[in-house]
């Protein structure tokens, strides 16, 4: 009896502290209902809406007639027009587009021999897109004259399809990169959103601040280290995903290094941020909870960016995880330059300049 | 009048409902040891924060080297010591690596960082454990690295909030050896303390109780104003006497210590002796005068230890 009693004493206790921590209580509502919500949107097994291009050498109206019934299908999005096949290779490297649709110069000529219309090249990188894609290589067109009978119509191929980078569709060439990017959000995040409170809750801030340190100096003094933590990371995940999992590496270390800093700066930055919103080292960790599932969920990482939602493409857009997916997907499968990735860079960088101006503005020198 | 380091007009501080500073002026001169004699909560933490600029006064003003409290904070903090109540170094750093950092943080050179460091490891007797980790330290070691810490930057204000908690009467003595040496160079000194042997070797004492300053003045002028006042009983029945003499009027208060009764009569007391003689009807009863101590002070100035 008096056990259960002591039981009920602390289950109240608990309850109470836990009502006044309001940090904790909010997260225990908004995890579960934000991570639902996100799932939600995120979740789709059918691909669709990625972004290709068309690059049409014939300039028929077959060709019109084609890329129009591509469209249709919503499998894609056409997002761009070339005029050679090289062009379009270079885009896909840089990421803007997935893949392009060449349609040859003698278009008519096959047409009327049934052969396939047209050749799609494919970044196969991630194998969700790769798979849709290769769902469109017998897609029925229709076209109209000079045709013969029963062709196009599912039996025999209308397009032919070149994979480019991950030619066998394994899935782990894709992830692999990926996996940087969650890893590297997790333990960047954490280590930094405990920094400054783990030491107001050891009392060494109190003296801290009543030196003459300015609290920018403060914040990236205890940045600097992590950046070495990350760049640690980066080359033992890639390192083994290269060695064990022969994920090929295309590109090169400077290039590398360069889209990986700042993404790791946005990273620590932004566990400065929630390191002045916390007062517990519990709270600091429920924050980079926060941050870490729609990282995993949204990025690009798990499902296809461009096959998610709008909605859900917006939220992913803030997170600094989905950029440095793509950054790192095209730097180290595609062997993209760095500077044909300055726009995900930059954002990066001022993601970090801004996390870093609020952290500082936050933080005061005073127990007020 | 000699200079004043620290002059603080009308402060308090409210933490909520709390009133933990309530109405507090404080003149502080400069090169002197200034000691807060307080019981817990009696605010002398929340002062001492005040005049760092740590915390914002709800009312009242601070000057503090003659730079403005909490606006021009940034400047006191290159000429301030300060010495936390819990311990704010580093338990995973050495004694040496904790000295070092602190003397980067506040921008000494290399050389004079090694040269001072040495100084002090020295003065404070740590050289013998420079390597250990302050985690590791006893008490009384933990506090006289924080000591040197805090004078790591030669600052000329030093606030030390009970410095000496942790350790031993013996070296509390020499702890307050290295006080004076640092006041003969010129040093202002603040410090806390609940002891009255501390409180007594200070060149001013501020009284504390509840955030209301009760008393302040120099050792000699507090003991002063309790001439008189002191009167030691002997009877056989200590006890009941002691009961009876708690029901008068002109007794304060009255504590038995050993054999004695000790009793303390309110202000204006004609004289205690008879009256006392007059009041208590103990045949066996020895009335004598005493010399006042800092606890008389200090219970004369405050309620707590008023009629118990
Ligand atoms: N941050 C705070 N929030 C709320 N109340 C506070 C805060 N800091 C101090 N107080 C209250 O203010 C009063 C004075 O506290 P303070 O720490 O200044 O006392 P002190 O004299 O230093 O005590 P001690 O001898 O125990 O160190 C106490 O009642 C305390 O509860
Ligand atoms: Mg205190």
């Amino acid at each position: 009896m008096s056990s259960l009693r002591r039981v009920g004493a602390i289950t109240a206790k608990e309850f109470k502290q836990l009502s006044r921590d309001r940090v904790t209580f909010g997260m225990i509502v908004m995890i579960p209902l934000m991570q639902l919500i996100l799932f939600g949107y995120a979740i789709s097994t059918t691909v669709r809406h990625i972004p290709v291009a068309v690059v049409d050498n014939s300039g028929s109206a077959a060709a019109r007639v084609i890329a129009e019934q591509v469209r249709v299908t919503q499998v894609v999005d056409i997002v761009g027009n070339y005029n050679t096949a090289a062009e379009a290779e270079t885009a896909i490297v840089a990421g803007a587009v997935r893949a392009a649709l060449v349609l040859p110069e003698n278009l008519t000529q096959r047409a009327a021999g049934g052969e396939p219309v047209g050749q799609w090249l494919v970044d196969g990188s991630d194998t969700m897109v790769s798979s849709a894609l290769l769902g469109l290589r017998t897609m029925p067109l229709h076209l109209e004259a000079g045709v013969p009978q029963g062709a196009y119509q599912g039996a025999t191929p209308s397009f032919e399809v070149a994979l480019f980078f991950n030619p066998e569709r394994r899935s782990e060439v894709n992830i692999v990169p990926g996996l940087t990017a969650i890893i590297l959000t997790m333990t960047l995040v954490l280590f930094t959103a405990v920094a400054l409170v783990r030491e107001r809750e050891r009392g060494n801030m109190e003296l801290l601040i009543t030196t003459p340190i300015h609290p920018l100096e403060l914040m990236v003094g205890k940045l600097v280290p992590y950046i070495f933590v990350g760049l640690v990371q980066v080359t033992i995940i890639l390192g083994l995903g290269h060695l064990v999992f022969s994920v090929p590496f295309q590109g090169q270390v400077l290039g590398l290094t360069a889209v990986t800093l700042p993404f790791i700066a946005a990273s620590l930055a932004l566990g400065l941020l929630f390191s002045t919103l916390a007062e517990t080292q519990m709270q600091a960790m429920q924050m980079t909870f926060f941050i870490v599932m729609p990282s995993i969920l949204l990025s690009g990482f798990m499902f296809p960016f461009d096959a998610m939602p709008q909605p859900a493409q917006y939220i992913a857009e803030i997170l600094p995880a989905t950029h440095y997916m793509r950054l790192i997907r095209a730097v180290f499968l595609r062997g993209a330059d760095a500077a044909q990735l300055l726009p995900d860079i930059l954002w990066l960088l001022g993601f970090t300049v801004v996390m870093l101006a609020i952290a500082t503005k936050r933080f005061r020198k005073s127990l007020d | 009048m000699t200079e004043l380091a620290i002059r603080a007009t009308q402060l308090s501080r409210h933490f909520g409902d709390v009133i933990a500073v309530d109405n507090v002026n404080l003149e502080i001169p400069a090169g002197e040891i200034y000691g807060f004699l307080g019981p817990n909560g009696s605010g002398k933490t929340t002062i001492i924060r005040m005049l760092c600029g740590l915390l914002t006064p709800t009312v009242g003003e601070v000057s503090v080297l003659g730079l403005d409290i909490p606006a021009q904070a940034e400047t006191l903090r290159r000429n301030l010591g300060y010495m936390t109540q819990k311990f704010a170094l580093y338990d995973d750093l050495t004694v040496e690596e904790n000295m070092r950092f602190m003397s980067r943080i506040h921008g000494l050179s290399r050389a004079d960082a090694t040269a001072r460091i040495e100084e002090l490891l020295d003065r404070y007797a740590l050289s013998p454990m420079r390597t250990r980790f302050a985690g590791a330290m006893s008490g009384g070691q933990r506090q006289r690295l924080a000591l040197a810490v805090a004078t790591l930057h030669s600052p000329t204000l030093l606030f030390l909030d009970e410095p000496t908690s942790a350790v031993d009467p013996e070296n509390r003595r020499d702890f307050w050896e290295k006080l004076f040496d640092l006041s003969d160079a010129g040093t202002t000194i603040l410090v806390s303390t609940h002891y009255m042997d501390e409180a007594e070797r200070c060149h001013h004492l501020a009284i504390l109780e509840t955030g209301h300053l009760r008393n302040q003045g120099t050792p000699q002028e507090l003991l002063g104003q309790l001439h008189n006042r002191v009167v030691e009983i002997s009877a056989d029945d200590l006890r009941q006497v002691k009961q009876d003499a708690l029901r008068l009027p002109q007794v304060q208060s009255a504590a038995q210590q050993g054999l004695h009764l000790r009793v303390l009569l309110r202000h204006g007391t004609a004289d205690p002796i008879s009256y006392l003689h007059t009041h208590l009807k103990d045949s066996t009863l020895t009335l004598t005068h005493t010399k006042p101590s800092l606890e008389d002070v200090f219970v004369a100035s405050t309620d707590t230890g008023t009629k118990q």
